[in-house]
């Protein structure tokens, strides 16, 4: 598949303020169990539900480039029952509004008591918006990896993994910019979100290199054999039917050598993931706030390397149909 | 239940394109506006097409044959590209089973050639929304015409008659006795889409030519040989006649 940039800026782009969210609701818990200090709301929460909804709006505009008629990008909420495009449409703003509510409320210190726990703990307007914010950042991790997954014969998509990855790529690169935004802000927490930055991108790490190696092993299902239906081992084709090019062969194909896909493979190794991990190592043992930011930069930029893989790896069967131009 | 398809003969398509050709004269001048073509006398012309005739070569030299494959939307009873597009301008009709597209609700996301593993699907560079095969529907439920020109641009235009349409539901119907008798095949079964659509393979053509047939028993020639011949003593003509 040909990986198309405002695809790419998406979803590397709400994944990262997907994670942020759901960093910031993290210290908020922890802070609530009093495993942490409590950060300055105004400073820390609101403006980081600021950062996060920056970075989600930036997503949001990237995505109308994809359109070929975004004046009429209204009409995808329609189809929600069947379609993960549609159930992501829905969830991308649905979730933006929550942040933006979460960080109101904390701007305004809007904080009426909900609930008391029998243990004392107050569950107030902000935690019960943080929760409702955790459930759609995980269900828009879901639609927007299920986008891609649910397409049978793409089948370097079709896997579990595919969210699994989408989920903890998301995560790591927006702990990794909590963690560079704490350290400006509430230097305190830094330790905590790089600590957890680390996790999740090491993790991130492994389920995406064990996707790699899952899509190294496929065979494809569709043949030459299949898609005209002819049994014979030695097919070739003679003609594609056209000699200018057409919306099939642009579309499909990344129409790079593969020595760039394997280049591209090893960059976004490192870049998102072998260079943050050391960075953040760094930054979790008391470096200056610098080097978390271009941990973050570095992996933002790995990621998008990781994301034009993900389009450049997948091989579409209908490719099989447009093999020679005559 | 009604499943409108075609029924394309790889056995007699030679390759000419007029299938190609007439489906976007018909589809370039229709109702739904013209079907882009841009650069058509550049370098690199382009543009939507409904229909594609491909060419294979099966086999090693010297046994090889020519396949020449008509490639269209394959109208596939379980379509992987509708339940995939966020705002229903991809549809089958309940009707006649014709998945089609409207282009006034489509926001060209792509989304539905990418699940559509034939190929089938092209965004129109211009209008910027998804189009593909309609099987003529603008044509064949067209009652100001006659009934013989109520099918689409495709199988009229075909000179050797390798495209038939009609309802694959329909047990008696032309295509539906066409697949059973010459052995009908769907393209990439593995993925369960059932297309409508059926390809006729390639057959042999044999020829059995008996004996008789190489020396006819009763060829005229053969028959005078049979006669009785007069030896060389006998009397011939020269000795009854005196002149």
């Amino acid at each position: 598949m040909r990986p198309d940039f405002s695809v790419l800026l998406l979803t590397t782009l709400i994944g990262a303020g997907q994670g942020l969210f759901l960093a910031l609701f993290t210290v908020q818990l922890y802070a609530l169990a009093g495993l942490l200090p409590q950060p300055s709301a105004h400073a820390f929460y609101a403006h980081g539900s600021l950062v996060a909804l920056v970075v989600l709006g930036g997503g949001l505009i990237a995505s109308f480039f994809h359109l070929g008629r975004p004046e009429r990008a209204w009409r995808t909420a329609a189809k929600w029952r069947t379609s993960w495009l549609s159930r992501e449409v829905i969830v991308l703003p649905a979730f933006m509004g929550v942040v933006l509510l979460f960080g109101a409320a904390h701007l305004t210190g809007w904080k009426p008591v909900l609930v008391s726990l029998p243990s004392g703990l107050a569950i107030d307007a902000t935690v019960a918006l943080g929760i409702v914010g955790t459930v759609l950042a995980f269900a828009l991790f879901v639609c927007t990896a299920m986008i891609y997954a649910c397409l049978p014969f793409l089948r370097e998509w079709a896997s579990p993994l595919t969210v699994v990855n989408y989920t903890l790529l998301g995560g790591a690169s927006g702990f990794a910019l909590a963690a560079a935004f704490a350290a400006m802000v509430a230097p305190e927490l830094t330790r905590f979100l790089a600590g957890w930055a680390f996790v999740i991108t090491l993790l991130g790490a492994a389920s995406r290199i064990a996707s790699l190696i899952r899509n190294d092993r496929l065979k494809p299902k569709s043949t030459l054999q299949t898609a005209i239906g002819i049994k014979h081992p030695r097919i070739v084709q003679k003609s594609m039917g056209f000699m200018g090019g057409s919306f099939n062969t642009r579309e499909f194909f990344h129409g790079r050598p593969d020595a760039v896909l394997r280049s591209v493979r090893w960059v976004f190794l490192l870049a998102a993931f072998a260079v943050p991990l050391t960075l953040l190592a760094v930054g979790w043992s008391g470096a200056p706030a610098g080097v978390l930011v271009v941990a973050f930069a570095v992996q933002y930029v790995g990621l998008l390397a990781e994301r034009w893989f993900f389009f450049a790896q997948a091989n579409h069967p209908q490719n099989l149909y447009y093999q020679a131009v005559a | 239940m009604t499943q409108l398809a075609l029924v394309i003969d790889l056995n007699v398509c030679v390759g000419c394109h007029a299938c190609v050709t007439s489906c976007k004269e018909w589809n370039t001048s229709g109702s739904a506006g013209p079907l882009a073509d841009l650069h058509p006398y550049g370098k690199d012309p382009t543009g939507a097409f409904f229909n594609r005739v491909q060419t294979f070569e099966v086999g090693e030299y010297p046994n090889t044959q020519t396949v020449h494959f008509p490639k269209s939307c394959l109208h596939c009873e379980d379509p992987p590209c509708v339940p995939v597009c966020p705002t229903g301008a991809s549809y089958k009709r309940a009707e006649d089973g014709i998945v089609l597209v409207d282009y006034d609700k489509c926001i060209g996301c792509k989304y539905c050639s990418w699940a559509c593993p034939y190929g089938a699907r092209e965004v129109d560079p211009e209008r910027k929304v998804m189009t593909k095969c309609t099987l003529c529907v603008d044509r064949i439920y067209d009652q100001t015409k006659p009934e013989s020109d109520r099918r689409p641009a495709c199988v009229m235009a075909c000179p050797t008659s390798a495209r038939l349409f009609g309802d694959i539901h329909d047990p008696d119907s032309e295509v539906s006795r066409t697949i059973r008798d010459n052995a009908g095949y769907q393209l990439m079964p593995e993925w369960g889409t059932h297309p409508a659509n059926h390809y006729l393979p390639r057959r042999k053509t044999p020829m059995h030519i008996h004996e008789d047939e190489l020396a006819r028993a009763d060829n005229p020639l053969k028959v005078d040989g049979l006669l009785p011949k007069p030896a060389k003593s006998e009397p011939s003509l020269d000795d009854v006649m005196s002149w």
